[in-house]
């Protein structure tokens, strides 16, 4: 099993009228209104301190996400983050995973072959290189990118990417959107043929057939929990069936909100409030702005729109919005309490969604930087030691950079 | 009125097989639907009481062909698709009447192929843009906003029967997946901002152009009436009051035979 600290980078002090007040969180919420750019500076470097605690207090990996024009994740430079998070974490035990910078709104992508080549150097070979499509609001909204031609555009930046790591000749690249007469990328990374590529996803079929044909990780990431979790995964794991690929758990990601208190009912006290800053406030996303059409292929809407993935969400975003702390966690979308009561329900989640790359969501909305320290090393030190041998048995995670598939030389032990 | 007939055309060297609704009888006339998908509607039937109507469905929104729209990649490539189409069902010059991104479209092939045109309509077009009164995206507006902005009265029949769904749940999903499509397959040439180069464009249209817009129009402001008549010499503006960005249906008694009596002088 590993296990890697997510971190979105969200405002931590939007009014508490927020989502009665504003249209969107995404897009268009007016920053001179909102924010202010010295407190701003505070959140990027508490983030930074977080999770690079997370870090030293032995998590696996550290997560950063690219996202633009928003209070709910701002990180519009995530290799920024990364630099900064591979420097300060050079000779640890912990992978930088870059979930991700996105290849639809770089361009030219070979941008992010450097960049990322840039940070496996740095860290010494410890990267994981996520490649998000990149949602509609940040790829369609923002970035102009044209709906229909984000998927292709990523798929070719993809391509590019994979292979301006591996060449060894100069070569030109004559795509459909990007040409470019001499791909030869300074630096190229550590790790051979490249590193571990990370796909994230939202249970489209066009996503799993990317990563079960690249033979690439697939990262469920969202916030409705195991149990509609476990809807999504059951199905790419029946496609990974169909297709007879190997079932390894750690082909797959699966990201988790997680808090971690002495007692349940402390947990509840600590926590309670920011979860439901997360949910109503940072979620807080003009539907409208959510798939702007074109945004998914055909088959992916259909998909959507039949199997009701969509549909499932929409209803728990809208019985969520009267919801408290407890509902919270017995529907399964936070897994929360004292160390025996995560340690529990993890290990279930786990298991039942068969992945071997879980990521948690160790700060969460509103809450502030102590608690959130204190959520970081009750985790590392009284729930991960208990999840780590999972999958370890029979499994390898080919997932992951080489040089840290070993057992751990750092961290704390149970 | 006797029901329109389908016909599929092979373009674009057998890549794209066009469908086609034609209905009437008396000189050719090719409609080009907006952004919304092709229905045939109570316009299409006043003009096919004197003329031959050709409507081909945007390539991508014909229901069982959703990637024949990746055939073309840009607007350029549309053009040309429309030049092969007019060879293929034999049209010399016919007369072209557009809506919406379909009166855009019609307008970058009055401008192109200066003879393939021999009267052109434009209602409600996008394709130009001013600072001052931004084109609202209608793809990404919440319904309550759009259907606003597109009807003078968002409670009346014309603003139900254009944003209606069925009710059957299973045929719900189908529409909107179909329609999601249409706005995709069409939103792809004007993606993020419906300004491709037609204000360099449009000096070259010389056949008589006819302009109506409707005065409440919230999607395309009736500002934009008087950027396409500057650039179009001896274009005809008609405004249209108690009519958003639809003139054509919600004020079908005035607009029908408006653009009738333009196509017949």
């Amino acid at each position: 099993m590993k296990i890697s600290m997510f971190h979105l980078m969200p405002h931590r002090e939007l009014p508490a009228d927020f989502e009665q007040r504003y249209h969107s969180v995404w897009v268009d919420p007016p920053w001179w209104e909102l924010a202010d750019a010295e407190r701003v500076g505070q959140y990027y470097n508490w983030t930074l301190d977080e999770l690079i605690h997370a870090a030293r207090m032995g998590l696996d990996g550290i997560c950063v996400n690219e996202h633009h024009q928003n209070a709910y994740g701002f990180m519009p430079g995530p290799n920024l983050m990364g630099a900064a998070l591979a420097r300060a974490t050079n000779g640890m035990d912990v992978a930088i995973v870059q979930m991700g910078s996105t290849l639809p709104t770089t361009n030219p992508p070979i941008r992010i072959a450097e960049e990322y080549a840039m940070l496996d150097c740095i860290s010494g070979g410890r990267l994981v290189a996520g490649m998000p499509l990149g949602t509609s609001m940040d790829g369609n909204l923002c970035y102009g990118v044209s709906p229909l031609e984000q998927r292709p555009r990523y798929y070719e930046g993809h391509d590019l990417v994979l292979k301006a790591w591996q060449a060894r000749e100069v070569f030109a690249w004559n795509g459909k959107y990007y040409q470019l007469p001499k791909v030869n990328p300074w630096p190229r990374p550590i790790q051979q043929p490249h590193p571990p590529v990370w796909v994230p996803g939202l249970g489209s079929l066009s996503t799993w057939e990317f990563s079960a044909k690249h033979d690439h990780c697939y990262c469920y990431l969202s916030y409705w929990g195991s149990a509609l979790g476990k809807r999504v995964m059951d199905g790419f794991w029946d496609f990974v069936a169909a297709r007879g690929v190997e079932a390894n758990p750690y082909r797959a990601g699966f990201l988790q909100l997680v808090v971690v208190s002495e007692t349940d009912a402390r947990a509840e006290e600590e926590y309670g409030p920011h979860i439901q800053y997360f949910y109503k406030k940072c979620l807080h996303i003009a539907p409208e702005y959510f798939f702007a059409p074109g945004y998914l292929d055909y088959r992916s809407l259909e998909n959507t729109f039949k199997k009701g993935y969509l549909k499932t969400q929409l209803e728990i975003t809208e019985k969520s919005a009267k919801w408290g702390y407890k509902d919270f966690v017995e529907n399964e979308l936070v897994i929360g309490g004292s160390p025996t009561t995560v340690r529990q329900r993890l290990e279930e989640a786990i298991k039942k969604l068969r992945v071997g790359n879980l990521m948690v969501l160790l700060h969460i909305g509103s809450m502030p930087h102590e608690l959130t320290l204190k959520n970081v090393e009750l985790f590392a030190r009284e729930v991960m030691p208990h999840l780590r041998n999972v999958w370890t048995d029979k499994w390898e995670n080919h997932w992951w950079p080489a040089k840290l598939r070993g057992p751990r030389t750092q961290g704390v032990e149970p | 009125m006797t029901p329109p007939t389908e016909r599929v055309v092979s373009v674009v060297d057998g890549r794209i097989q066009a469908h086609v609704k034609t209905a009437g009888a008396g000189p050719p006339l090719v409609f080009l639907h907006g952004a919304y998908g092709l229905a045939w509607d109570p316009f299409l039937d006043a003009l096919a009481q004197t003329h031959t109507v050709y409507a081909p469905e945007h390539p991508g929104t014909t229901r069982g062909d959703p990637d024949a729209i990746h055939v073309l990649d840009d607007l350029w490539d549309l053009v040309l698709f429309y030049d092969d189409l007019f060879d293929q069902l034999g049209l010399e010059a016919p007369a072209v009447v557009g809506h919406s991104f379909g009166a855009m479209v019609a307008a970058e092939i009055a401008a192109t192929h200066r003879k393939r045109v021999s009267r052109l309509v434009l209602i409600s077009p996008i394709g130009l843009w001013r600072d001052d009164t931004p084109v609202q995206n209608w793809m990404t507006l919440a319904p309550d906003v759009l259907v606003k902005a597109v009807c003078a009265d968002p409670e009346g029949p014309i603003a139900k029967q254009a944003f209606a769904l069925p009710e059957d749940p299973e045929a719900q999903v189908d529409a909107v997946v179909q329609l999601t499509w249409t706005l995709a397959c069409t939103g792809k040439f004007v993606w993020p901002i419906p300004d491709k180069g037609l204000k360099k464009r449009l000096h070259r249209v010389r056949v008589p152009t006819l302009i109506v817009w409707g005065q409440q129009d919230g999607l395309v402001p009736p500002v934009y009436a008087g950027e396409f008549a500057r650039r179009i010499n001896g274009a005809r503006v008609e405004t249209v009051d108690r009519a958003a960005h639809l003139p054509q249906l919600e004020q079908l008694g005035v607009v029908a035979p408006m653009v009738k009596s333009f196509l017949g002088q």
